[in-house]
């Protein structure tokens, strides 16, 4: 059996595990409901096409907007239906529009003459959509890499605690535990990720908000090899930490540089999201460009070869933590009691044929 | 596989071709943590088909050289090697390791963590499923087989532990303390199964604090303090070597007069019952004749020295 039979042996009960964890199960539901609220609920709760309530002889171009026209004898009777919650709207002689509380756009627009509109910068975002699109980038990245993270961490720390870690070792190179945890957490927050975008695009389709669709795809093709490479930058960094400790207790107080390395990053692509020279910064900058770059290339002012660059960066970044990551891991993974600093763990490996 | 017979230990005699292929053999280890050497120059052999018991106060190097055996250490010096071959990570693979600190995987079945162990040895899910049935079958944990670890009381977690280092049936056992903390009915069930298996020709090396229980068990005996080997061989070789010979007599009168016979050394007196060793090389006989002129002699026996004397004879 070579490195990468015992790699997929152990990710794959890494996996096993997991998908029978009611922690895990239910958070994957409540993002699921969380991405299927969010796409669904707001052009339900929008409601569909005003109904308007108006005299038999003023109802025909109201109708051929499609809105739902209810025809009433005469104005007073108009304002009473809107009076009485009836109906949203009624339109009266003058032509006035009623309404409670609310201009109703779609009757105003029903009746008025637009004159037409050219557009100068077509692939400008709406704004609210490129506020929100980089948010959720970003938040994805930062909430997945630091979850799954965690688990990574908690499952390193969970075999030297049980102390299984040296049958482990015995059987298999550290290095095909370290992949194999890697591997499986890779998959299972793409999983968790796919599965949610599955669910929002779905949403989308079904509400008709699908317009944004299109925009977004050269955004998320991007986002996906950024976030593979980014997320594993991360992953070895929190299995290093893992490996330093011996009881779940003692994570927190080793992940500190890790979630830092994590969270300021995201809070900086969140705040600095309209200052063009941050961004440029960030966007390569190995731990911000996973949601920096991708965010970049949605409102359309990175350069073809930037992304690339980009993400050859990141590369090399993940590469090297990686390396780093898999040094401090084989170092402090056998050492059982009590805190292990880095630098002991990085002298310390042992070189066994 | 054949059982061979132990070449004598200790002797530098060139061994016979069979001994070679089938001995698990430790060849000047050396090894230190930092300052402190806690090994040094450690060798000795475990052979096919024998129990050997590794014995050593705290401290002594027993888990580092096991460690060492296992490739979970790297030795600073020297060699570890299975069947006239330096053991390779691929032979190692085929050993079988139960180390000090036990610990399996608690939110899993017994049964899939002892299948997913004998695959990480290089089964096949088939083979390894066949095995770990058998296996807790005959650890008497098959009722409770599918069952989280964690719900399991202490001492069926060492049998799922004895089972987990048994799964790949491995040409060489490594056992680090396979019996502290297990009751009595359990050090039965684990003694039999180890039995099996070097009964099957696998060398098991197994080390232990309970120095009555590797008496019981072992056939061959190594003995460390302070990172040094400082006895190996046979059982009965070593209590010869390391031990004077020491009797008991029974008369019906004080047997304080044992204290003026010729190369006699009184270790109890306790009225007419004695304990005494004689100087090497002196006879017994005199004595029992010195015995029965003094009146009737009810007992006189020679007495064997227990593994504890031995130890705290090598060990000092």
């Amino acid at each position: 059996m070579n490195t990468v039979q015992a790699t997929r042996l152990v990710a794959a009960r890494e996996i096993r595990v997991k998908l029978r964890d009611r922690t895990f199960l239910f958070s994957t539901l409540l993002f699921l409901l969380i991405a299927a609220a969010a796409t669904v609920l707001p052009p339900l709760l929008s409601g569909g096409p005003s109904s308007v309530a108006v005299t038999a002889q003023a109802a025909g171009p109201l109708r051929d907007a499609g809105l739902e026209v209810r025809t009433v004898p005469d104005d007073r009777a108009a304002e009473q239906a809107v009076r009485d919650g009836e109906v949203d709207a009624a339109v009266v002689s003058g032509p006035t529009v009623l309404a409670l509380d609310e201009a109703p756009d779609d009757v105003v627009n029903a009746l008025s003459t637009q004159p037409p509109v050219r557009l100068l910068d077509p692939d400008a975002v709406d704004p609210v959509a490129a506020f929100l699109v980089p948010f959720v980038f970003a938040f994805i990245f930062f909430i997945t890499s630091q979850v799954f993270g965690v688990q990574i961490a908690q499952s390193v720390v969970e075999e030297k605690q049980t102390r299984i870690v040296e049958i482990l070792v015995a059987a298999v190179p550290v290095r095909a535990l370290l992949a194999g945890k890697l591997v499986a957490g890779t998959v299972l927050a793409l999983g968790q990720i796919a599965l949610v975008a599955l669910v929002a695009v779905a949403g989308m389709a079904f509400s008709d908000a699908g317009g944004l669709l299109p925009l977004l795809g050269p955004a998320i093709g991007w986002f996906i090899p950024f976030f593979l490479l980014g997320f594993v930058l991360v992953a070895a960094m929190w299995a290093a930490a893992g490996a330093l400790v011996n009881r779940q207790e003692d994570i927190a107080g080793v992940s500190t540089p890790v979630q830092l390395a994590v969270m300021l990053p995201f809070f900086a692509v969140v705040f600095l999201n309209d200052n063009a020279t941050a961004m440029r910064f960030l966007s390569y900058l190995p731990f911000s460009s996973p949601t920096a770059m991708p965010l970049r290339l949605f409102t359309g002012d990175a350069a073809v070869w930037e992304p690339v660059l980009a993400l050859v960066l990141l590369l090399v970044a993940a590469a090297a933590f990686l390396l780093a990551g898999a040094r401090v891991y084989e170092g402090a993974l056998l050492r059982t009691n009590g805190r292990t600093s880095i630098r002991a763990a990085w002298r310390s490996r042992e070189t066994v044929g | 596989m054949v059982s061979v017979r132990r070449r004598t230990a200790g002797a530098g005699a060139a061994s016979s071709v069979v001994a070679v292929t089938s001995v698990l053999r430790l060849d000047g280890v050396d090894r230190s943590f930092g300052d402190r050497q806690a090994l040094k120059n450690v060798s000795f052999e475990v052979a096919a088909g024998r129990m050997t018991g590794f014995v050593g106060g705290n401290g002594a190097g027993k888990t580092t050289t096991m460690r060492i055996i296992l490739g979970v250490l790297a030795a600073d010096a020297g060699q570890v090697t299975w069947q006239g071959a330096p053991v390779s990570r691929e032979a190692r693979r085929r050993f079988g390791y139960m180390p000090e600190e036990r610990g399996l995987y608690p939110k899993m079945s017994v049964r899939e963590q002892v299948v997913h162990l004998g695959r990480l040895h290089g089964m096949t899910a088939e083979a390894a499923r066949r095995s770990t049935d058998a296996l807790l079958e005959r650890v008497g944990l098959t009722e409770r087989a599918d069952d989280l670890l964690e719900t399991l009381s202490l001492g069926n977690q060492q049998r799922a532990q004895i089972a987990a280092a048994l799964v790949h049936d491995p040409e060489v056992l490594v056992l680090d303390e396979p019996f502290s903390g297990l009751d009595p009915l359990a050090v039965d069930t684990v003694v039999g199964v180890l039995r099996e298996r070097a009964a099957a020709g696998v060398p098991v090396l197994f080390s232990s604090h309970q120095l009555d229980v590797v008496e019981r068990l072992c056939d061959d005996l190594v003995i460390i303090a302070g990172g040094m080997i400082r006895a190996a061989g046979s059982r009965e070789q070593l209590r010869r070597t390391y031990t004077s010979p020491r009797f008991e007599l029974v008369v019906d009168t004080d047997a304080g007069w044992l204290r003026d016979e010729p190369g006699v050394t009184l270790v109890d007196l306790d009225g007419a019952r004695a304990v005494f060793d004689l100087a090497p090389g002196a006879d017994e006989q005199p004595v029992l004749r010195a015995a029965l002129a003094r009146g009737p002699v009810r007992a006189f026996r020679p007495v064997t020295p227990s593994l504890t004397e031995i130890f705290r004879e090598v060990a000092q």
